[in-house]
């Protein structure tokens, strides 16, 4: 049967009372969003927070215990092949194939996600990424900096318009970290692109993010722009806004975690918070 | 070509450059069917010098055991090439960049079984070659009959595959070993190099159940009397479409159940 198309105002990303539960535990309690079209988004949060649930269940390779996941329109539990065709994921944590040479990585996923004139993307993807000159080796010979780039490459192949990063610059050296984020905000910029990325780098997250989501336990506890939560908390940059959240301490003190009692007031004042 | 086929084709295609550029695996694949076919050549020789050593018990003797052991090749390999097809995934940790693609699980199924019917046709075919001159045995003198017991016995050698997939999927790849020793574990009950009547009887009702020992009759009623047992295979084809549908679904319930407990994205050594 074919798919109605997606309705085009809709947000990138529209979840609802998103709950995943393993037995006692709740990885992710209740969580409601949405990431704007074109927007860069974080989810922010210490170990166990329930960033990766998150993530894996915006991918769809992990069934929520309850609530709907909209990727571009398409209902995950229902439609999430349409969906999927139109995103890429990339993360430090899951590899691509090391015995393979990049280009073949490239014409591998290619093709899986049905990429046209494909060897014109690639070169165009080795232009842009500088990866000219290890294209044709293993990447498992590859610095980890090399390693990263072709997997950007790899979730960049079929010009996805929303792409999910889990930690998108972990182990890279500061310049490369620098390159890769200048070259995502770029990106975004010329193509329209969303991203949802989790990271633990707060200037990262403060250089590169249109708007945070912050997570404690399994839930959203605070949402907005990092300027704005960095004023909100008064502190200094997001690393003590984090730290505040954390902890419980500062203003997050004030408030009772969990309730995203900032977060609603923000999102009834901009209608689209993230 | 369309959307399911490309990424079938890219999914063969991962697996074409990892075998194409290494020799030694390529060798590896190649070496122990020919070693069985020459070991077991010489025993073929052995009893029929035990039978009078005339023609015609050598005959018998060679397509029975010889034609026996490259069969039974062809269901091992065809069931280990589809389980290490899904072990190189883990072992690469790929399996989340695969699931997050638009790929099908079907799709995926479908791509292991062509590598693994690849696999084994770079095991088999030499084996079978080299046993022409070695011991004048050809089993392609089978001729069409040959096409049944290999289809057969392939078909077998997916559902298994695709049994002891969704049980590495279930347990983890620490139970790795379970992809070697399942298919042998039933080669008692498939009566490869004997007739299922030497079994005792609880033995011989598990032998009816399994297709093999439907084609392992018939490859000794061809050899030895020139029957071919036309109701034997349509049996053990029944019975593999069975098995393909059983082995198929309880693969969809633990991928199903690798994606509630969130073990996908994580799968790896």
């Amino acid at each position: 049967m074919p798919l109605s198309a997606p309705a085009a105002d809709m947000p990138a990303v529209c979840v609802r009372e998103l709950t995943k539960s393993y037995k006692s535990v709740q990885a992710v309690a209740g969580i409601s969003f949405d990431v704007a079209r074109g927007s860069i988004t974080a989810l922010l949060g210490g170990n166990g927070a329930g960033k990766t649930t998150t993530i894996s269940m915006l991918l769809g390779v992990l069934t929520p215990t309850s609530g709907t996941v909209h990727m571009l329109g398409r209902n995950m539990a229902t439609e999430r092949f349409a969906a999927l065709k139109r995103m890429n994921f990339s993360s430090p944590y899951v590899d691509i194939p090391k015995k393979l040479t990049a280009r073949e990585n490239l014409r591998v996923y290619g093709r899986l996600y049905g990429v046209r004139d494909l060897e014109d993307r690639i070169r165009a993807l080795a232009a842009e990424l500088d990866l000219g000159a290890f294209l044709d080796r293993p990447v498992g010979k590859l610095s980890a900096g090399q390693q990263t780039r072709v997997s950007l490459a790899k979730s960049l192949v079929n010009a996805p318009d929303l792409l999910l990063l889990d930690e998108p610059t972990a182990s890279l050296d500061p310049d490369t970290a620098a390159r890769i984020r200048e070259y995502l905000q770029a990106h975004c910029e010329k193509t329209g692109m969303t991203i949802v990325l989790a990271s633990h780098n707060m200037k990262e997250v403060e250089r590169l993010c249109d708007n945070v989501l912050m997570m404690k336990r399994g839930r959203i506890v605070d949402r907005g722009r990092p300027a704005d939560l960095i004023a909100r908390y008064g502190r200094n940059d997001l690393e003590e806004v984090f730290l505040d959240v954390a902890r419980g301490t500062g203003r997050a003190a004030e408030a009772p975690q969990g309730d995203d009692h900032h977060a609603r007031a923000a999102s009834d004042s901009e209608g689209q918070v993230a | 070509m369309s959307g399911a086929l490309t990424r079938i084709y890219a999914l063969w295609l991962r697996h074409f450059y990892i075998l194409s550029r290494s020799v030694p695996r390529l060798l590896e694949i190649m070496y122990w069917p020919s070693v069985q076919m020459i070991l077991w050549g010489f025993v073929s020789r052995f009893f029929a010098l035990g039978g009078g050593g005339n023609l015609s018990s050598l005959d018998i003797a060679l397509g029975t055991l010889l034609g026996a052991v490259l069969l039974w090749d062809m269901l091992f390999r065809t069931q280990i090439g589809l389980s290490l097809s899904y072990l190189e995934e883990i072992w690469a940790r790929n399996m989340g960049h695969l699931f997050v693609s638009p790929l099908r699980l079907h799709e995926w199924v479908a791509a292991l079984m062509l590598v693994s019917l690849c696999r084994a046709l770079i095991g088999i075919v030499p084996a079978a070659l080299l046993a022409i001159p070695f011991y004048g045995f050809s089993i392609f003198d089978l001729g069409l009959p040959l096409l049944l017991f290999f289809f057969n016995l392939v078909l077998m050698g997916w559902w298994l595959g695709l049994l002891i997939t969704a049980m590495l999927i279930k347990a983890g790849p620490g139970a790795e070993s379970l992809a070697w020793m399942t298919t042998f574990a039933l080669a008692p009950f498939c009566a490869v190099y004997y007739p299922p009547e030497v079994l005792p009887q609880w033995m011989q009702a598990v032998s009816e159940a399994l297709p093999a020992a439907h084609v392992f009759n018939g490859l000794r009623a061809l050899v030895a009397d020139g029957v071919f047992l036309a109701d034997r295979m349509a049996w053990a084809f029944g019975l593999n479409m069975l098995y393909m549908a059983v082995g198929f679904g309880v693969l969809q319930l633990a991928f199903n159940n690798a994606r509630k407990h969130g073990t996908l994205l994580q799968a790896g050594e």
